[in-house]
C-alpha cells in the first residue's frame, strides 16, 4: 500500500537528522506540544499554554501579534532593499529612482517597505492604546509596559531615520523640521543637533549616520527589546490575569463562569 | 471577622526559643492556594496557528496597497529650495501643529519630554490602578478639583494666542487661538460632568459606562483625542505659512 503524506512526515520525523535538530523529539501529546515551545531558542520566549480567553479578538485586536508583524516584513523587504542602495549623496536618490524604474519588482519592495513602517508606527500606537484601557499594565507587568515604552520611540526613531534614506525634497526637508527641534533643547540643544547629523545642516554625514541607525543599530536595539517583552508576557503570568484585571471586568468574568457552573 | 483572636501574636526576637510563625490558621479560614481554572491552549500549535493567520492577513492587505498605490518620491533633495510647507512625518504633526503655538523649547522638548516621562510612569501610580469611577468616592473634593483642572486649562486655551491676549501683551500680528486644542478638552469636559451626574446603577448603559471611568481613563481619553486631533489638522489643514487650508483645496 502506498504511504500518505502523513506517513512520509512520519518517517523523517525519526531520522537521525531530523531528531539531532529538533529535541523535543515526535508525537502530539500534550507533553511534546509543550516541549516543542520550550526546548526552541525563539519560541521558549512564548509560555507552552495560553487561556483561551486571551486569544478571543476583543482582547487584543491581536494587535501586538500584527506589530510583530510588520516588522518582520519590514526586515524581509529592507534587507533586498539595501542591496541596491548606496548611502551617499547624490547617489541615494539615483538609487531610490533605480528601485523605481529599473530593479525587478524595486517599485513593490519600496513600496510594501514604506507602508508597512506607516502601518507599525500606527499599530505600535493602537497597541499601547489598546494594553491601557485594558488594564494590562498593572502589578506585576510594569516594567512590560516600560519596555514599551522604549519600543514606541525605537519605532518612531525607526520610522524617522529611513524617511531621510530616499534623498528627496520630502525627505530632507521633513529631516530639518525634525532635527532643528532637538536644538531647542535648552543648554546642549546645539550639540545634540551636531551630533545627530554629523554637521550643522542634513548632509552627506547626516544620511550616513541615519543609514547606520536605521540599518544596524535601532534594529537590533528592536530585536533586543521585543525578546525582553515576549519573555515577560511569559514571566508576568499571561497576558493579563483576574488579579490585574479593573473590577468591572473582573465581576464580568465571575459572573460568566458562575453562570457556566450552573449549567 | 469581629469575635475576638483565639491566638496571641507575640513579639520575640529570640529564634530559638520562639520560631517564627509562618501561617495562622484559626477556626473559620484555612489556607488557601490560587488555582487556575481558567480554559488554556497549547500554544503549539493552536496559539502560533492563530499568530501566523494574523501576521498573514496583514501581509495580504499590506501587499495588495503596495501593488495599489505607489510611495510618494519627490524630486533630488535641494538644500536652497524649502518647500512651502516643509512638513514632518505624519506621526509628528501633532508636535509641528503645537510648534506652530509655542516655542520651541516648549512644544518641542517640554511637552513631549513630559508626555513620555507621562507614560513610563503610568504603572507606578496609584491613580491609574484605581478602577473605580472617578467620582464614585471623594465626590465634593474631587468636582472641586475638577472643575478648577478643567476650567483653568480651558480659560488657558481660549485666551491663550487670542486678540484679547496680543492687546494685552502688546504683541502685533494676528491672533491664533489655540481652538484646536480647546474643542477636544471641552467634549471630555463636558462627557466628565456627564458622569458625574450618572450612577452606576442609572437605567442608561452608556451613562452607566461613563459613572465608572476612572480618573486615568479620562486623561488617557483627553490625550488621545488631542493626539487625533492635532495631528489630523497637521496633516490634512495646513498649507503654505503652515496656514489653514481645506483638504479638497489643494495644495
Amino acid at each position: 500500500m502506498a504511504k500518505t503524506v502523513d506517513q512520509y512526515f512520519d518517517d523523517l520525523q525519526q531520522t537521525r537528522v531530523w531528531r539531532s535538530i529538533f529535541r523535543s523529539g515526535t508525537g502530539s501529546s500534550t507533553l511534546k506540544r509543550a516541549l516543542a515551545i520550550q526546548q526552541n531558542v525563539f519560541l521558549h520566549l512564548f509560555s507552552t499554554k495560553v487561556r483561551t480567553r486571551m486569544l478571543s479578538f476583543s482582547a487584543t485586536w491581536y494587535l501586538g501579534t500584527l506589530t510583530l508583524g510588520t516588522f518582520l516584513i519590514l526586515v524581509a523587504t529592507g534587507i533586498p532593499l539595501m542591496l541596491y542602495y548606496h548611502p551617499s549623496v547624490p547617489q541615494a536618490y539615483a538609487d531610490t529612482k533605480d528601485l523605481q524604474f529599473v530593479v525587478s519588482s524595486g517599485m513593490f519592495l519600496r513600496n510594501l517597505h514604506r507602508w508597512s513602517a506607516h502601518a507599525m508606527v500606527f499599530l505600535v500606537f493602537a497597541h499601547m492604546f489598546k494594553v491601557f484601557y485594558r488594564g494590562a499594565y498593572r502589578t506585576p507587568r510594569e516594567f512590560n509596559w516600560v519596555i514599551g515604552v522604549v519600543l514606541l520611540l525605537i519605532t518612531l526613531l525607526l520610522s524617522y531615520t529611513g524617511y531621510l534614506l530616499p534623498w528627496d525634497q520630502l525627505a530632507y526637508w521633513a529631516i530639518t523640521v525634525g532635527s532643528n527641534i532637538a536644538s531647542a533643547v535648552p543648554l546642549v540643544g546645539e550639540k545634540i543637533h551636531f551630533l545627530l547629523l554629523g554637521g550643522n545642516a542634513v548632509n552627506a554625514n547626516a544620511l550616513l549616520r541615519f543609514y547606520v541607525l536605521h540599518c544596524m543599530i535601532l534594529p537590533l536595539a528592536a530585536i533586543f527589546f521585543v525578546a525582553i517583552h515576549f519573555w515577560r508576557i511569559r514571566k508576568d503570568g499571561g497576558l493579563y490575569s483576574h488579579a490585574s484585571e479593573p473590577a468591572t471586568l473582573r465581576a464580568a468574568s465571575k459572573d460568566a463562569a458562575a453562570a457556566t457552573e450552573a449549567q | 471577622m469581629t469575635d475576638s483572636k483565639d491566638f496571641i501574636a507575640g513579639v520575640d526576637s529570640n529564634a530559638k526559643k520562639s520560631p517564627r510563625r509562618i501561617v495562622f490558621i484559626t477556626r473559620r479560614t484555612s489556607a488557601q492556594v490560587k488555582a487556575e481554572t481558567e480554559d488554556q491552549l497549547q500554544t503549539f500549535p493552536e496559539v502560533l496557528l492563530r499568530a501566523a493567520v494574523a501576521i498573514m492577513t496583514l501581509a495580504v492587505v499590506l501587499i495588495w496597497i503596495a501593488l495599489l498605490f505607489n510611495a510618494p518620491l519627490e524630486g533630488l533633495a535641494d538644500p536652497s529650495h524649502t518647500p512651502n510647507p516643509a512638513k514632518a512625518p505624519w506621526y509628528f504633526l501633532g508636535l509641528q501643529e503645537l510648534l506652530h503655538y509655542f516655542p520651541p523649547v516648549v512644544a518641542g522638548v517640554l511637552i513631549p519630554g513630559l508626555v513620555v516621562m507621562a507614560l513610563i510612569v503610568i504603572p507606578y501610580f496609584k491613580v491609574n490602578i484605581e478602577a473605580e469611577g472617578l467620582f464614585q468616592k471623594d465626590r465634593e473634593k474631587r468636582l472641586q478639583i475638577f472643575y478648577s483642572v478643567a476650567g483653568g486649562l480651558s480659560l488657558f486655551l481660549l485666551l491663550f494666542k487670542s486678540r484679547l491676549y496680543n492687546a494685552v501683551l502688546g504683541i502685533k500680528g494676528e491672533a491664533e487661538p489655540l481652538y484646536a486644542a480647546l474643542v477636544p478638552t471641552l467634549i471630555i469636559s463636558g462627557l466628565m460632568i456627564l458622569a458625574s451626574k450618572s450612577s452606576p446603577q442609572s437605567p442608561s448603559p452608556f451613562r452607566r459606562y461613563l459613572a465608572g471611568r476612572p480618573l486615568s481613563f479620562w486623561v488617557m481619553t483627553w490625550f488621545l483625542f488631542e493626539l487625533v486631533v492635532l495631528t489630523a489638522i497637521g496633516t490634512f489643514f495646513r498649507g503654505p505659512g503652515w496656514a489653514w487650508v481645506w483638504p479638497w483645496q489643494g495644495s
